[in-house]
């Protein structure tokens, strides 16, 4: 088996190991489950190293044919666009199974397991070449994420559960049935043939709305993101963490992998619309994340703002391409992709900051706090730089995209620009008046005075989460370099008309 | 070079991280000791750049350190531009700093949070280097958020205070309006130029010439929303309101960053952006007017102010007005004059405040105050010393940069810089009237001070004496040593641009020349207007806070409205209340509850949630488990397809070797 493969085939077993060991043997779970997700993190590494950013060609490439008859394949590679994720995804693992250390008591090997599954599972989304494969993954990996806000979520999880499962069910079943029409015509279901498949008009606007049923609900956009508050206020510390960090990351990387290349006119054409939904996600959801009186949906409504920036900076291209001057339309992409990178710390850190504060209370409430520096002047040090991170802060990741895509934004047009720099005030505003109402101030509440500072495993995922957003922050160009080639690569495909 | 510019920076950010990080652990005097030798490094060698760049006429410094993004043609690097006006900048903050860390040594002696404090100022320190060093857009934003970040820590260091942690959210914010000008403004520059590096985008200025924007010249666009950024940081009116707020902070920040160096950082960065700033007669225009009007509406809020804090803060507003109205008639070179003697003299204003503040066991209304001249001598003449420079008093420091502004609004050709003359000429009588009416009150007259505090009132320890004795001798005199050299023998000339169309520059050194120099501006400064209008301003603040304290009283009452809309600050916050904090509060809950509760999930997934209602009934009874085992058994069933057709499918064609 090679590298890609172990990566995907690897938690997924190493899960079916763990359920194995069993809910009794507790300890033996948490370190067996641990330990394969950082022996995965530190495989995943080698694609990093080994990773040849001159080329937007795939590596790590492997085929195997799986259903002939159909012409389906096991075909898996990656590019600069879907291996930066791919660490991602192997890096917040290990933080959420260390997040769910003693705080899940309930099953805790069955939830160590269904994260490891999700982990190989979404790993599988990022890297398949085949469309029946992509599809299958994709599917799949909501299978856990079910179980975790069903099983360990709160007090109205199935209700959570099942809005979540229908919206995003619902919006791949029309990516399944594109993904058909395209075979049909092809004969392939390979990704990289629908890339150069030729399609007219029609067809692409048809496909294009199908794919973006699917992507948009994933990421969330406006106005298909009334799931994710729900599900995140439902699901545990870890669920959200995962969900917020990575599984909206499938969207944005749909609109990457599948909506550019594969209908470049159609996106041209509905680029308008994107755009328009995007900077709505920016403006009316900060608008209304600000108003949030529960912690976790205010972070929820607060990423689905932030990810309005990845479909800004994606759609924003065609606007901002000059045949002499491709900086603008690059500026949008890389910084769309940043931006993906960069929520999926901020975001894991922001639900563990809560996570944190949660295990402690019970309360998701802002109103419950107040003063919290007073008995964890530790924890309070990191979340203000979380939540300064959030906002936007220079030296944070949390810049770095927001920057790169406003400035794309302003080539494309100055006005997109101005309405998504809106959120250099208002993303401020949300986060920060929650860390005053929540760290600031005198205590009210006294159960907040009794309150522990955070203990070493809390600190150790904290202080991992904020090198990594100041690495990225204070020096974003590895980051950025490995992708140039795929970039381009893409940017090439998105402007070349199939008409 | 390279080093002794790095080591600048670097030196301050050790301290600030062994402050924090360990500050507990190596104890109060190691945590001071080590921040300070970190100051000092950076002054010593700041010092060191003075004297190359600027007095042995040193080339231009202009290096890129590290690539911080390359896309495509675009490369954005961390990298440092040092020339005369960065070394006069690296100069004022190092030492201004180096005080300030000396200072509080004596002022937060009795504060739990120490080793936090110094951390923070010595982070400060290192952000303020790193914004004024910058060579290009990207940086100057980080320096210019990291400021305001630092900023907003110690307006809210006392956390337990509300008002401290009110005033740190609203100082974050508003600045964060100036940002968004700011920012806009960066991406207009990069989407003309291709370039964030300012010689690059300084050298590509006639691409930007003939084009338009939202019914302007794109000139005058990129330069008023960078402008917009300076009036955030610099607190320009109306984007003043959170500089009175961060009086919140504790005195040595007042000093520091909301006095000297960090509100300044607007001046330095539109007289760094002068190139392009010069293209524009009506973004000029703009920036002149705006200034007038803090330097005179500011002013006059300070003279109904009893908090001797917020009295300093306001002077600050109506000075920093003063720098602003130096941009706009293209004197920059003034403007960074008067930034300067300005840092010098509002800083020791600041700490003496502060050592007051510390006598007076931190009660800092003025009423409670008085007589003090003779229980703190050193407080008192290095405050005297700061006034006199503050009200322009002929020879201080304050004297020389200050009429150099009105003389340069006086030959001015911009539209209404006959408005502005008339303000910032009645500006100097304001000043001197609210500076000297708080000196009277506080040391002078009778002491009101309540009995159990009197028995204990002293001069400060020599940490805070020190400073304040530090930074008095160049309040006196740093305006007369360097008036000549700055302004017109070229010390500045390698960093600014001034267009041959403004003559103010000029004007103003045909007159210095006319007067007999630095010497002979104190002798000539009896015939000029400004001069009577600050004895006026002196001998009105001492009637009425000294000779009959009755007649202010009385003058309140007679003139109630002129009262009521100083006392109300011109209604700018309750605006800001009413229609930005409580409109967006409402405007956020009606797209909540209505669009997004109601409309989409009410009206829309009205049909699945009912759906969802339903399937919810069948599953509840059968919950977890059911659920639970159904989807492994899919995840299950999954795993055993997949392998299947991967090992034993028709043609099994994935290879294991383990």
């Amino acid at each position: 088996m090679e590298l890609l493969s172990l990566l995907i085939w690897l938690p997924i077993l190493g899960g079916g190991l763990v359920i194995l060991v069993g809910n009794e043997r507790a300890d033996t779970a948490r370190w067996l489950s641990v330990a394969i997700s950082i022996l995965v993190f530190v495989m995943s590494l080698s694609l990093y190293t080994g990773f040849d950013s001159t080329t937007h060609l795939m590596q790590f490439v492997e085929k195997a044919s799986w259903i002939s008859q159909f012409n389906i394949n096991y075909h898996i590679g990656v590019d600069g666009i879907s291996m930066p994720l791919i660490i991602l995804t192997t890096f917040s693992t290990i933080l959420v199974l260390i997040a769910g250390w003693e705080v899940i008591q309930n099953r805790p090997a069955h939830y160590m397991a269904a994260f490891l599954m999700m982990e190989g599972l979404i790993i599988g989304v990022f890297s398949s070449l085949d469309a029946i494969l992509f599809y299958a993954f994709w599917e799949a990996s909501l299978i856990p994420m079910l179980l975790i806000v069903g099983i360990w979520g709160g007090d109205n999880r199935v209700y959570a559960a099942i809005k979540f499962f229908l919206y995003t069910f619902l919006g791949s079943v029309f990516m399944l049935v594109s993904l058909i029409y395209m075979y049909n015509k092809g004969g392939s279901f390979s990704i990289l043939d629908m890339h150069n498949l030729s399609l007219t008009a029609t067809e692409q606007a048809w496909i294009f709305w199908a794919f973006f049923m699917a992507f948009a609900v994933k990421v969330p956009m406006f106005p298909v993101h009334t799931w994710l508050p729900d599900a995140h206020v439902q699901a545990p510390t870890g669920g959200s963490v995962i969900l917020a960090a990575i599984m909206l990351k499938m969207g944005g990387y749909g609109f990457f992998r599948f909506s550019l290349p594969i209908t470049p006119d159609a996106s041209l054409q509905f680029s308008d619309v994107v755009i328009a939904l995007s900077l709505i996600a920016i403006v009316y959801i900060g608008f209304v994340a600000l108003v949030q009186r529960d912690m976790k949906k205010l972070i929820a409504y607060s990423s689905i703002s932030h990810m309005g920036f990845v479909t800004l900076g994606v759609f924003a291209l065609f606007l901002a391409y000059r045949p002499d001057n491709a900086e603008g339309a690059l500026l949008g992409l890389e910084g769309a992709m940043v931006q993906m990178i960069s929520h999926g710390f901020i975001s894991a850190a922001m639900f563990l900051v809560v996570g944190v504060l949660y295990d402690r209370l019970h309360s998701r409430e802002i109103s419950t706090y107040g003063g919290v520096i007073n008995s964890m002047p530790k924890f309070t040090g990191f979340a203000v730089l979380f939540a300064m991170a959030n906002a936007g802060l220079p030296g944070t990741s949390g810049f770095v995209g927001e920057f790169m895509v406003i400035l794309g934004a302003v080539q494309a047009n100055i006005w997109y620009a101005v309405l998504a720099a809106t959120t250099l005030i208002v993303g401020a505003a949300y986060t920060l008046w929650m860390v005053k109402r929540v760290f600031w101030g005198p205590i009210t509440n006294p159960a907040v005075e009794t309150l522990n500072d955070i203990n070493g495993r809390e600190f150790f995922i904290l202080v991992t989460l904020a090198l990594a957003v100041l690495i990225v922050g204070v020096y974003p160009q590895p980051v950025i370099e490995v992708m140039h080639a795929s970039i381009d690569h893409l940017l090439n495909q998105a402007l070349t008309s199939k008409l | 070079m390279e080093n002794i510019y790095l080591t600048i920076a670097l030196a301050p950010l050790l301290g600030a991280i062994i402050a924090g990080f360990f500050g507990g652990m190596l104890g109060r005097a190691a945590t001071h000791t080590i921040t300070i030798l970190g100051v000092l490094v950076s002054t010593v060698l700041a010092l060191y750049v003075f004297n190359h760049h600027v007095l042995e006429q040193g080339a231009v410094f202009n290096q890129n350190l590290y690539t911080w993004m390359q896309i495509g043609g675009l490369n954005v690097s961390v990298g440092f531009l040092v020339d005369n006006l960065t070394s006069v900048m690296l100069v004022v903050v190092s030492f201004v700093s180096l005080m300030v860390h000396i200072y509080t040594i004596g002022y937060m002696h009795d504060d739990d949070g120490y080793t936090k404090f110094f951390s923070y100022i010595s982070l400060f320190t290192f952000s303020m280097f790193m914004l004024v060093m910058s060579n290009n857009f990207m940086q100057l934003f980080f320096g210019w958020e990291a400021v305001g970040l630092v900023s907003y820590l110690l307006i809210g260091f006392w956390h337990h205070k509300e008002s401290a942690v009110e005033a740190n959210l609203k100082a974050f914010l508003v600045n964060r309006v100036g940002d968004f000008g700011f920012l806009l403004g960066i991406g207009l520059v990069l989407a003309f130029s291709g370039s964030l590096d300012y010689m690059e985008v300084f050298s590509s200025l006639d691409k930007v010439v003939g084009q338009s924007l939202w019914g302007a010249d794109l000139i005058t666009v990129i330069c008023l929303l960078l402008f917009v950024g300076a009036m955030g940081k610099s607190a320009q009116v109306p984007l003043h309101v959170w500089l009175p707020g961060s009086m919140e902070g504790p005195t040595p920040i007042s000093a520091l960053i909301h006095a000297a160096t960090m509100v300044t950082a607007g001046i330095f960065m539109v007289s760094r952006m002068s190139p392009m700033f010069e293209l524009s007669d009506v973004a000029l225009t703009v920036v002149m007017v705006i200034g007038a009007i803090t330097a005179l509406f500011m002013g006059l809020l300070g003279i109904v102010q009893n908090d001797i804090k917020k009295v300093v803060a306001y002077s600050t507003l109506s000075q920093l007005g003063y720098m602003t109205v130096a941009l706009g008639v293209s004197a920059y070179s003034v403007a960074i004059f008067h930034l300067m003697t300005h840092a010098f003299f509002k800083a020791l204003l600041f700490l003496g405040a502060g050592s007051v503040i510390v006598a007076m066991h931190h009660e800092q209304d003025i009423r409670k105050m008085g007589g003090l001249r003779k229980k703190m001598p050193i407080t008192y003449w290095t405050g005297l010393i700061g006034t006199l420079a503050l009200i322009g008093f002929p020879g201080f420091a304050g004297f020389y940069s200050k009429d150099m502004i009105i003389e340069a609004v006086h030959f001015s050709s911009l539209p209404y810089a006959d408005w502005v003359y008339y303000a910032v000429v009645a500006g100097v009588f304001i000043t001197a009237f609210y500076s000297l009416r708080m000196f009277f009150i506080v040391f002078h007259g009778e002491s009101r001070v309540d009995h159990h505090t009197e028995e204990h009132l002293h001069e400060s320890p020599a940490s805070i004496t020190f400073p304040l004795i530090a930074l008095a001798i160049p309040s006196a005199i740093i305006g007369y040593l360097t008036i000549d050299p700055m302004l017109f023998n070229g010390w500045l000339d390698n960093a600014i641009t001034v267009d041959a169309a403004h003559k103010s520059m000029s004007e103003i050194g045909q007159l210095f020349n006319d007067h007999g120099g630095a010497l002979g501006m104190i002798s000539h400064a009896v015939f000029t207007v400004p001069f009577w209008m600050m004895v006026g301003g002196v001998v009105t603040a001492w009637m009425f806070s000294l000779y009959r304290t009755q007649w202010a009283a009385w003058v309140q009452s007679k003139f109630q409205g002129i009262n009521y809309i100083l006392e109300s600050l011109y209604g700018f916050d309750r605006f800001n209340e009413i229609v930005f904090v409580n409109g967006v509060k409402k405007l956020g809950n009606l797209l909540w509850k209505v669009s997004d509760a109601g409309l989409i999930d009410k009206m829309v997934v009205n049909g699945s949630a009912r759906l969802v209602g339903f399937v919810g009934s069948v599953v509840r009874p059968i919950q977890t488990g059911y659920v639970y085992h159904y989807a492994f058994f899919m995840i299950f069933s999954l795993l055993i397809i997949l392998t299947w057709a991967l090992f034993a499918g028709d043609n099994p064609l994935l290879q294991i070797e383990f």
